[in-house]
Order: C-alpha cells, then structure tokens, then sequence
C-alpha cells in the first residue's frame, strides 16, 4: 500500500556544534582498569573535540508556519539548554550530570536528549552526537531517558 | 528489502510569508526568511527507494530511470527558479523545507513504479533538512503523523 499525504511522518533535522574536553575515567574502576579501558582517554589532564549534534524532532506541519517546529525557536532553546553548557567546557568538571558520569559520547548523546526532549513544540525523535568525523552515536527515545 | 538513495542538488530562491498574518508576526515568526526580496539556497535532495533487487539485473529499479524521474519531477520545475511565484505546486504553501519534502514526495510517489519511494530528504543547509517517510515506515512516527 502507498502512503498517501495523510499517511506521512515529517521530520526536521538540525545540526549543531560544540567544542568542549573530556576525560574517559572512573572511579569505579582502578587506575590499571581505567587505563586498560579507556587508553589514551584517561589522561588525566583530558583532550577535547568538536562535536557535532543532529537532533530529528517529528510532528504536524503547523499550517500558519509551514514548520514542525519554529526554528528560531528551536534554535535558542538549543543554545540555552546544550550548547551554553556544553560549549567551550570541560565536561567532567563543568556539567554537573558529568560530575559521576563518564562523559562517554553515548552518556553526552542521552543528556543531550534528555534536555533536547523538553522542547514543547515537536517531538524529539533522535539525538546523534558525532564525536569526530569517524565516529557517531545516536539515542531515540528508548535509550534516551 | 534493500534501499537505494540518489542525490541531486538544485538552486532555487524563496522567502516566508503569510498573508494570514500581520507584517509584525511575520517577522516575528520568520525573521530574515521573511525578507520579501527573497533570498536563496542550494538545495540537496536525497531520495530514497526500497525494493528487492530484480532477479535478472540486480536492480530495484534503474538509476538512470530515477534520474530521469528526478529531473522531469524535480529539477525541471525547481532549479533556478522562485519557489514563491514559479513553482505552482508550492502556491499557497510558505516554502519550508517540511512543505518541500511534502511536495516532492506528492510529485515523485507516483513515478516510482519499481520499487517504493521510501524516503525524501531536503537539506537547504548542510545544517537543516527536512524529510517525509511514509508515517507506518518500520512502525517509526507513526504516533505524530
């Protein structure tokens, strides 16, 4: 069976960036274990990235807007909730759910989820964080909360 | 089930207006879209078939024959022209990304008789794209449709 116009899902997807440092540690684990886990990740004086954030929110195409979601709109609520925290910080010391949390990009990519999800005008279907350009990870709604 | 994706890229201008609203909402809500002298971008399509592979040539369907879809469809009424004034099938609708995937998506559906249009993405930026599947598409979506 086709999908008629009515049958559609729609879907916006907008990218942004950040830099911030991290260090792959826990205190779980003994120094040898970190060591042997993490790798280079460990140094204890940290390394960083310039990630890369592609959220995917879902929803009616709101008439009067042509839009699922207000872009302008999305936009500040991103700069507010992720990147203002996320920018130009380190992560283990300056992010308060990163203070226990290894800031893995799998745990980067469900706290950014968690805060993305609170957006009121559509609904966030998938968060990728892409660490560099070789690795990305993803989290929908499953994972995300 | 194998899916296939082909690009093309087109250039067109546009700008956002609703003339249910007033100029001040207008601006409010669109911001620099709304500039009524336009503006433009190039534009990158992705489209998406899915099918099983033909037996005898191994094709879902030619991509020779989804190029030639894609620039009678496509190209031909959206590449260098004002989304606004030349193309009648966006008359009426404010040219978002989302409305230009709803577009595409009502133009191709129907041409693609090998296979099954799976999928329709409009970046107007490498950072914003737009994107309709069908709403029961792996069961995603289908609760915002």
């Amino acid at each position: 069976m086709r999908a008629t116009g009515a049958a559609l899902r729609v879907a916006v997807g907008r990218r942004y960036r950040f830099a911030a440092s991290h260090r792959l540690h826990t205190a779980r684990l003994t120094e040898e274990e970190n060591a042997r886990v993490y790798g280079k990740c460990a140094n204890p004086y940290g390394h960083g990235h310039n990630y890369v954030v592609e959220v995917t929110l879902t929803g009616p195409v709101d008439e009067r807007m042509g839009m699922v979601a207000n872009l302008a709109a999305l936009d500040e609520f991103v700069d507010r909730e992720v990147l203002d925290a996320f920018d130009h910080k380190n992560l283990n010391e300056e992010v308060a759910e990163f203070r226990e949390v290894v800031p893995t990009t799998e745990n980067v990519c469900r706290e950014i989820f968690k805060r993305v999800a609170k957006f009121p005008e559509a609904r966030l279907e998938r968060v990728r964080v892409e660490e560099t350009g070789a690795n990305s990870f993803e989290c929908d709604e499953e994972s995300g909360m | 089930m194998i899916r296939i994706t082909r690009k093309v890229e087109f250039a067109a201008s546009h700008f956002y207006h609703n003339p249910e609203l007033s100029a001040e909402e207008n601006r409010r809500i669109f911001g620099k879209c709304n500039n009524p002298h336009g503006h433009g971008h190039n534009y990158t399509l992705e489209v998406t078939v899915e099918g099983e592979p033909d037996p005898v040539t191994g094709m879902i369907l030619d991509l020779k024959e989804l190029k030639e879809i894609l620039n009678r469809e496509v190209m031909e009424r959206m590449d260098h022209r004002h989304l606004n004034y030349e193309v009648p099938e966006m008359a009426g609708k404010i040219p978002t990304c989302e409305n230009l995937a709803v577009v595409i998506w009502g133009l191709l559906e129907p041409k693609i008789t090998r296979g099954r249009l799976d999928r329709v993405r409009v970046y107007e930026s490498a950072d914003l794209y737009a994107e309709c599947t069908a709403a029961a598409r792996n069961g995603a979506g289908g609760k915002s449709a």
